[in-house]
């Protein structure tokens, strides 16, 4: 590991709870998060050089508390406060997790969601949250700013929501979480060193999620999922970062402990809630997949049945389409393509349309539909990692 | 806080409302009488029922002379239709009040700024 993996990491894990623990004792989002921003600052333009010290959670609150009394000589209401705070000894769980609810709060914009709780709960620095998702970093800190403005201001509350909201709160966090983790793995832009940190930024959050909610069989269902796709990493890339597609790679590169270990906690929660939610059902079908010895042994009218059910729960264009691919193996290409054919109105301008399509014409034996297909796919994707498997097709 | 909620038409609904029955109008109109009474504790400003946005006029001061003209200052198809004042503890409750409102399909929820 890097030392800037190193970093993050250390920051990652105790940035979430400083914020959590001074946002409780100061009453007010903006200052408190203020705060632990500088305190990251400071510690990775100085860790690098002297170490990570032995302490860095009273390191950051030392230097967090530095600051704040500094500020308190332009502003008087918070000193009171800040001159008796101590390092809470083992601040409540709860901390971090209202603050994960108060940062996905519906009142604000999809956008404004995803960038803070990547600063507040995760660290990130405004720069690692603009590089990450190619922004300016004057466009993610106005975002930031406006959205903490509007916390304070429309009276966003910083706590955990009362039972009868949490579902549809937690769906909420769980499509941040969901974004984040999409964006990391088949990022439309990015750069790879980049979409990768927001992977594990996603997993980590989904683990945080997890053990302070365990009996939420959706976030359990996120983390199985998330897991069984990392558990693949090694497989997914050719050493030159090449993408290889799940029907090529080397399943003896996947990390089948880390696919157990998930699938087991897949099935534990199935067992204890009977009506599985979209991201147990995902999970259920990556495990599908990670669980088959090649991909021709792949359980396919299993993960038709599975997709049947997320439709139900989720009907998507998207969803049909992957669907589709799985009748393939069941009923044969021209079934599926005439299923395919039927999204054209919703799918016309996703590359993944095309390149199925090319993939349903070649195995029908139709090669200049195919290669018109994939040739349209090429066209509408800035995916490097997409491109090179389309161009790829192209000059066979 | 406070909270000043603005009950927003769109064309559609105020169309569907044009062509109820009279006791079906009574109906949707007490349900909203109710729901002022349920609140009755959180309002601290009953608000009003607008006229329709026919009968509005705007007047400009910005362009270096008054101008007054006809229709409210937007021209949409969602419009403002009355609203209240209400005092709750923050944007949760507001939210959870106005999501039993039974009359318009549009309420903006706008914090009252301390002056």
């Amino acid at each position: 590991m890097s030392t800037q993996d190193e970093l993050a990491r250390v920051v990652r894990d105790h940035a979430g709870r400083l914020a959590g623990a001074l946002v409780s004792l100061l009453g007010d989002f903006s200052a408190a998060e203020d705060l632990v921003q500088d305190a990251i600052e400071i510690a990775l333009k100085r860790w690098p050089a002297e170490g990570i010290p032995e302490r860095p959670d009273a390191w950051l609150f030392t230097v967090a508390k530095r600051r704040g009394l500094d500020v308190l000589r332009r502003q008087q209401n918070y000193r009171a406060k800040l001159a008796e705070l101590e390092l809470p000894v083992r601040p409540p769980a709860d901390d971090r997790l209202r603050l994960i609810f108060t940062c996905c709060h519906p009142a604000l914009a999809r956008e404004a969601q995803v960038a803070l709780t990547l600063r507040v709960v995760c660290g990130l620095t405004t720069a690692q949250i603009a590089a990450a998702f190619l922004a300016s970093e004057s466009a993610v800190g106005q975002r930031i700013t406006r959205a903490k403005r509007k916390i304070t201001d429309a009276g966003i509350p910083y706590r955990i929501p009362r039972d009868d909201e949490l579902p549809e709160r937690l769906t909420e966090v769980l499509t941040v979480i969901y974004l984040l983790f999409n964006e990391g793995y088949l990022s439309s832009t990015a750069e790879r060193t980049h979409s990768r940190d927001l992977v594990d930024d996603a997993e980590w959050l989904t683990a945080l999620l997890h053990g302070l909610l365990p009996n939420e069989p959706e976030v359990a269902g996120l983390l199985a999922l998330i897991r069984l796709h990392r558990a693949r990493t090694a497989a997914r890339f050719t050493p030159a970062g090449e993408l290889v597609l799940l029907e090529h790679q080397d399943r003896t590169l996947w990390d089948h402990a880390a696919i157990t270990e998930a699938t087991a906690l897949l099935t534990r929660t199935a067992r204890r809630h009977h009506a599985p939610g979209p991201y147990q059902l995902q999970a259920a079908i990556a495990a599908c997949h990670s669980e088959a010895p090649t991909w021709s042994e792949t359980d396919w009218p299993q993960i038709l049945v599975l997709y049947d059910m997320l439709l139900v729960l989720q009907p998507s264009p998207v969803t049909s389409l992957h669907r589709s691919i799985a009748l393939s193996y069941v009923r044969g290409p021209a079934v599926a393509l005439a299923e395919l054919d039927a999204l054209a109105g919703d799918l016309e301008n996703y590359p993944l349309f095309h390149a199925t399509r090319a993939q349903f014409l070649r195995d029908l034996d139709r090669p200049a539909e195919a290669r018109a297909a994939d040739e349209r796919a090429a066209e509408l994707t800035a995916n490097p990692a997409l491109l090179e498997v389309l161009n790829e097709r192209l000059a066979r | 806080m406070k909270y000043v909620l603005m009950f927003i038409e769109t064309e559609e609904f105020e169309k569907e409302f044009a062509a109820l029955e009279p006791a079906e109008r009574e109906v949707a109109y007490r349900r909203v009488y109710q729901w002022f009474d349920d609140h009755r504790d959180k309002i601290t400003n009953r608000g009003n029922k607008l006229q329709a946005a026919e009968t509005a006029t705007t007047v400009r001061l910005d362009g270096g002379r008054v101008m007054t003209t006809d229709g409210p200052f937007i021209e949409g198809k969602e419009v403002v239709s009355g609203f209240t004042e209400i005092d709750v503890e923050d944007l949760d409750e507001a939210l959870r009040m106005v999501k039993t409102w039974p009359g318009c399909p549009v309420v903006e929820i706008r914090p009252v700024a301390e002056v």
